[in-house]
């Protein structure tokens, strides 16, 4: 499953590149983009795990960034 | 952000007034209130980015450079660079948002709601949910949620925001139709060919997105320099502000304060947003002219385009064949024709199709007998007593018939009764109204040799490449064929970018050996957006020239950001270093440099002037 997040407070391009990287480590994500300039998160992780992925990204992101994910 | 214009005008105000005051006290206290009140929350920042273990980040430079300036006992200089950073931060923070903003307009062609038609009931959904197979209906002034073919009703189509083509086109009962084009007049009842997932402007939009990631080298070059320019900067304060006092006996404070300069231009900013935001400006820029590019760096390559391959057929040409004229012997043209048609009954031939079209009065071809298919030549058959040959050349000559020689390009279609030849039909595959201007326009920009791929016969293309004034011309050629004169060409040619232009269906092969492949016409045709590496939605051929001379606009916008902040932050760096900048100087050098060179960057969205008007634009314009 592939979705589409809206993610705000993104401070520079490379706070983005960083944590598209990081993001990029967790288990069980298949693919991550962050796009800076559409301030868009694209997650593609399996359907089943796809909401608990999804919680373990929001953690990584609120770690890194104190913003808001929305869908 | 709002907030932010209330701390900067108040921290102004206090900083004002502490300027004037003549009494030491109340100004120290006024001072500390207004940096506290405009720095809060960049320290906050930095404490916070220190804990994660981020030095090199610009909240703790800032921080670093304006506490080191109140413990230096510099409090108006303090103030004042903290509260001008908040200025600049304010100012690159709304020009990044307008810029972002001018994206997702033009990104905003994603339909939200199908109407759908279902048990007699038509409900409002996501386009997610409907299926193939299901009805749409779609009401004026709505964009088309989904592709389909129109099962009821007729209208006009907006398809500017696919192709940047600002002509309407019509549609009808049994048309393709394409989603995100806008329903300008009539109702329409659409049956759903594909699901949102694969629907055109899902796929146009995904491409742009992640044409972000396909760096260019400017962009790449940004990058690895932002992860040393910091802590070289970083160090070089360091070793100003520590070395001259302890072993050339200098001034500590002097030098102390020239290196807090130096941290104040440390961060990278103005270029890592704005190289990148020109590049994704350029790539949204142009997918409203309906050019597609897949990728940064295919902007920087298309920027040095050198030789042009084009395929003939769809690319140059209509890809549709027309009689362009009839050339009887001794019996009207309109009977020709009629008997051409006549003969040429059910043949799938694209030119026997092309003269049944052209033929208007009717035709009996029941009483035709003995239909002799002549592969590679023509068709022979009986009429009434008489003997029909219908061919090229070669069938006339093996029947001993003599026939005018006939200088009109395309194919050539002989007509024989019997032994008395009857005349010819000339046939040919129009070259598009705008491929001349497409070929001038792409010397004008630049591009060296204009070659020609085409599997037809050898005359039609030289004939063809004479007209447009193409430098090499090579007919006759298989899909293998074409491989290999792209493979020579790149062989030959170590200069510029190869570009292959092609309607993108059969050269999936040529599109990918090219340095940039371009499918033109491919508004609906997912296998040419796949194969190639920049998409024309239309088929205007002019529509290269024009992706030629954004992709140049681009790069040059690219390298004056990099040129002007490397510059500025170079020369600061200098003079704070001998001391003839101060921190002002500094800060203008950091945030300053990021909003003008954001504001820059925002140029690549413009794409009005550069438009393919029916004249070249003046190049002058955008200069």
């Amino acid at each position: 499953m592939k979705k589409y997040f809206h993610i705000s407070d993104l401070d520079c391009v490379i706070c983005a590149n960083a944590l598209e990287k990081k993001l990029d480590t967790i288990t069980g994500v298949k693919h991550v983009s962050i796009n800076y300039f559409l301030q868009q998160l694209t997650l593609e992780a399996d359907d089943a795990e796809f909401y608990a992925i999804l919680k373990r990204v929001r953690r990584a992101v609120d770690h890194s960034i104190p913003g808001a994910i929305l869908t | 952000m709002k907030r932010m214009i209330g701390f900067i005008i108040i921290a102004s105000i206090l900083f004002l007034t502490a300027v004037v005051l003549p009494y030491p006290v109340v100004k120290m206290v006024l001072y500390l209130t207004a940096y506290a009140v405009v720095g809060w929350d960049i320290l906050w920042k930095a404490v916070r980015n220190l804990i994660r273990g981020n030095v090199f980040d610009e909240n703790f430079l800032m921080s670093v450079a304006t506490v080191g300036a109140l413990v230096l006992g510099e409090y108006p200089e303090a103030v004042a660079v903290m509260l001008l950073y908040q200025i600049g931060e304010y100012f690159q923070k709304r020009a990044l948002q307008n810029s972002r903003r001018s994206i997702a307009a033009l990104m905003d062609i994603r339909p939200d709601t199908a109407n759908l038609e279902k048990d007699g009931k038509v409900l409002s959904v996501s386009p997610d949910t409907v299926t193939v197979g299901d009805i749409v209906l779609i009401k004026p002034g709505e964009r088309v949620p989904l592709d389909g073919v129109i099962v009821e009703g007729s209208s006009t189509l907006d398809i500017s925001a696919l192709t940047g083509e600002s002509l309407p086109r019509e549609a009808d009962a049994g048309d393709d139709i394409v989603s995100g084009c806008i329903n300008l007049t009539g109702v329409l009842r659409v049956s759903v060919t594909k699901t949102a997932q694969n629907s055109t402007v899902v796929k146009i939009l995904e491409l742009v997105e992640h044409a972000a990631q396909k760096k260019a080298h400017p962009e790449a070059f940004i990058t690895r320099f932002a992860r040393v320019y910091t802590p070289v900067v970083c160090a070089a304060a360091l070793l100003l502000a520590f070395v001259p006092p302890l072993f050339f006996a200098q001034d500590l404070r002097v030098w102390a304060e020239r290196a807090l300069s130096f941290l104040v231009v440390s961060c990278p900013c103005a270029l890592v947003i704005s190289v990148p935001l020109t590049f994704f400006g350029a790539i949204g820029g142009a997918s409203k002219n309906g050019i597609l590019v897949k990728g940064s760096n295919y902007l920087e390559l298309l920027s040095k385009a050198d030789t042009v391959v084009f395929d003939k057929t769809g690319t140059l040409t209509e890809g549709i064949f027309r009689v362009t004229s009839i050339h009887p012997q001794n019996l009207p043209p309109e009977e020709l024709l009629r008997l051409a048609a006549t003969l040429e009954s059910f043949s799938t031939h694209p030119i026997a199709q092309s003269i049944r079209t052209h033929n208007h009065l009717p035709v009996e071809p029941d009483t035709l007998t003995s239909i002799k298919e002549l592969q590679g030549y023509g068709r022979s058959a009986q009429n009434q007593g008489h003997q029909y040959l219908i061919g090229n050349q070669t069938l006339m000559e093996e029947h001993n018939i003599a026939f005018p020689y006939c200088p009109h390009s395309g194919v050539v279609v002989h007509l024989a009764e019997d032994d008395r030849y009857l005349g010819h039909i000339a046939i040919s595959d129009e070259i598009k109204a705008t491929s001349k201007e497409a070929i001038t326009a792409l010397r004008a920009e630049g591009v060296r040799h204009t070659v020609l791929l085409t599997g037809d016969r050898k005359d039609i293309a030289e004939q063809t490449g004479k007209d447009l004034g193409l430098d090499q011309v090579y007919a006759g050629l298989l899909p293998a064929d074409k491989v290999k004169h792209v493979e020579r060409l790149l062989a030959e040619n170590h200069s510029g970018t190869l570009v292959f232009a092609g309607d993108g269906i059969n050269d999936a092969p040529v599109l990918a050996r090219a340095d940039i492949g371009v499918a033109m016409g491919a508004l609906g045709s997912d296998a040419a957006v796949e194969a190639a590496d920049i998409v024309l939605m239309d088929d205007d051929p002019r529509k290269l020239a024009l992706a030629i001379r954004l992709a140049k606009r681009t790069l040059a916008i690219a390298r004056q950001n990099i040129g002007f902040a490397l510059i500025v932050k170079a020369a600061v760096l200098v003079l704070a270093g001998i001391g003839l900048a101060d921190m002002w100087m500094a800060v203008f050098a950091d945030v300053g440099v990021s909003m003008i060179d954001i504001l820059n960057a925002t140029r690549t969205l413009r794409t009005k002037a550069l438009s393919t008007a029916p004249n070249l634009p003046e190049r002058q314009e955008y200069r």
